[in-house]
């Protein structure tokens, strides 16, 4: 079972927001979700997943990308060729 | 002949997001063919939102690999199609922009992801559309709808402009009123792009073929189990006695990892969404974060708002299931899982050519019927397995229909027998055209 502080903390680790008055609904649904997921308990092993990939690597070579204007066009607000974001600290 | 198309239908059924009134289209094998293209899918200059409020007037700098395609073979791309936020849900009714109804009854919905494409088809909007399929959302729509629609092999079409849901599962693939319509946008889609890691040099220059004698067919026991509805079970399996009188034969078999399929699905696809869906931030692009506040205050605010109540569930369940203390009992079993579901096909396939079944359990749902995230969850049950596996499956509308409404029949193949698949749906289709 995880409670409804399991959620809030949840939500502040995926900065999604959360508030007081949705953490009933989502913890009960999350409840019930995650009894489901139980179902995993059932897989033995832990082994390594096998598949038969390769990483695909280039060599780092500058290439023709989008202009700065291009880039900038949907962000919402820009100065001096940068993006302007909330500030950090 | 390169020209341009006028395009201004009828959407009664809210099938288009937006719709390009005046289509530019060139020479090629499509030329002047309307395609329409899922919202998920970056369109140069052309708003693409994946149906959420948070990239609300985005216009992409340059197009997806798939539309560059269509716009080489002269297709013209009339327009956006409705989708469930971001790919999540099985009805279209995740759309931040209102639901899409099914044409063939407006009382229920047309399935999802993938709903706008399908309808903008059933309607007789468009001949061709581009969807995607991360748990069967290209399939669960076409069956619902009435019409055709591939997930390809993992690999096959480039995912470059796919705007990322859960990407070791998702595929863009063709969806058409019939099979040589699905045939032919596969093969403008197919092929290598060296801009998606993951493609794969297989291109696919098929014609599809009917002829299906000796045939071997698997028919998996848990396709027909509890939860699928019997008149749906009755009508895929009269289906698939049509194929047994063209020739094939038909051979029971087993798929056990079932049985926890879809909860490794939906562990593994929220973890790559939760990573995944960090990008918008309202900083790069979508509504305006407040810069005078701080990164976490402003960040969620612009998440709380800008995500419907489905995505901000699947982040948060992601989130939770990749946190410290859970990673192994969650995801780390779920990989484990995947690899069972792989290991049973290869199993099956050793002895059989296809395996076949329902696309869904039940017939299109009512609208607002589904609630509850799980039980709408568990209508995926018959589609994610082969998503888990990377390997092809078609879904073709049944002879039959229950309540007057259409039934799917899935055809699964080999990694990489996509042609295989088209082949015995266009065998189905043609014998019962």
């Amino acid at each position: 079972m995880i409670t409804e502080q399991d959620v809030r903390h949840i939500g502040e680790l995926a900065d999604i927001g959360i508030q007081e008055r949705e953490l009933g609904e989502f913890t009960h649904q999350f409840n019930a979700i995650l009894e489901y997921f139980d179902l995993l308990d059932m897989v033995e092993g832990e082994g390594t997943v096998r598949h038969e990939l390769t990483n695909v690597m280039r060599d780092d070579i500058v290439e023709p990308s989008l202009s700065q204007d291009e880039v900038l066009k949907n962000a919402s607000g820009s100065e001096d060729g940068f993006i302007r974001a909330p500030r950090v600290m | 002949m390169g020209g341009e198309l006028c395009f201004s239908p009828d959407d009664r059924y809210n099938a288009f997001l937006r719709v390009c009134e005046r289509a530019p289209h060139g020479d090629g094998k499509l030329s002047g063919t309307a395609v329409a293209i899922k919202d998920n899918i970056s369109t140069k200059g052309i708003e693409t939102t994946c149906a959420s409020k948070i990239l609300k007037g985005y216009l992409p700098p340059y197009d997806a690999h798939v539309v560059g395609l269509l716009k080489n073979a002269g297709a013209a791309i009339v327009g956006k199609t409705n989708m469930d936020e971001f790919g999540m849900g099985t009805t279209t009714e995740n759309s931040a922009f209102g639901p899409t109804l099914n044409p063939r009854d407006t009382g229920r919905v047309p399935g999802g992801s993938s709903g706008g494409s399908a309808a903008a088809i059933a309607a007789g909007m468009v001949r061709m559309a581009l969807g995607t399929d991360t748990g069967g959302s290209i399939r669960c729509p076409a069956a619902f709808c009435g019409i055709v629609g591939l997930k390809p092999t993992y690999g096959r079409v480039s995912r470059y402009g796919l705007i990322a849901y859960a990407n070791s599962l998702e595929q863009i693939g063709p969806m058409g009123r019939n099979v040589n319509d699905v045939s032919a946008l596969m093969q403008v889609i197919a092929g290598y792009d060296r801009r998606d890691s993951t493609s794969v040099d297989r291109p696919y220059h098929h014609t599809p073929n009917p002829e299906i004698k000796g045939l071997k067919i698997g028919v998996p026991e848990e396709y027909f189990g509890p939860g699928v509805d019997k008149d749906v079970a009755h009508t895929v399996r009269t289906a698939i006695n049509r194929l047994e009188e063209l020739g094939a034969t038909t051979h029971p078999c087993s798929i056990p990892s079932m049985k926890y399929a879809l909860a490794a699905y939906y562990v593994t696809c929220t973890s790559e969404a939760s990573s995944n869906l960090a990008r918008f931030d309202g900083v790069r692009y979508g509504p305006a974060a407040d810069t005078k506040k701080t990164w976490h205050e402003a960040y969620q605010e612009v998440r709380k708002s800008g995500f419907g109540p489905e995505v901000r569930r699947r982040i948060m369940l992601g989130t939770f299931a990749l946190s410290s203390g859970y990673y192994g009992k969650y995801y780390a079993k779920a990989q484990v899982a995947r690899q069972n579901v792989q290991e049973d096909f290869a199993r099956i396939f050793r002895d059989v050519d296809v395996i076949v079944g329902p696309t869904m359990p039940t017939i299109a749902f009512k609208l607002q019927e589904k609630t509850d995230p799980l039980s709408m969850y568990l209508s995926d049950i018959l589609t994610v397995p082969v998503n888990l596996a990377g390997i092809p499956a078609i879904s073709v509308p049944c002879c039959g229909r229950v309540h007057n409404m259409p039934v799917g029949l899935q055809i699964m193949g080999r990694p990489f027998d996509d042609e295989r698949v088209i082949d015995v749906a266009y065998a189905y289709e043609q014998a019962v055209a």
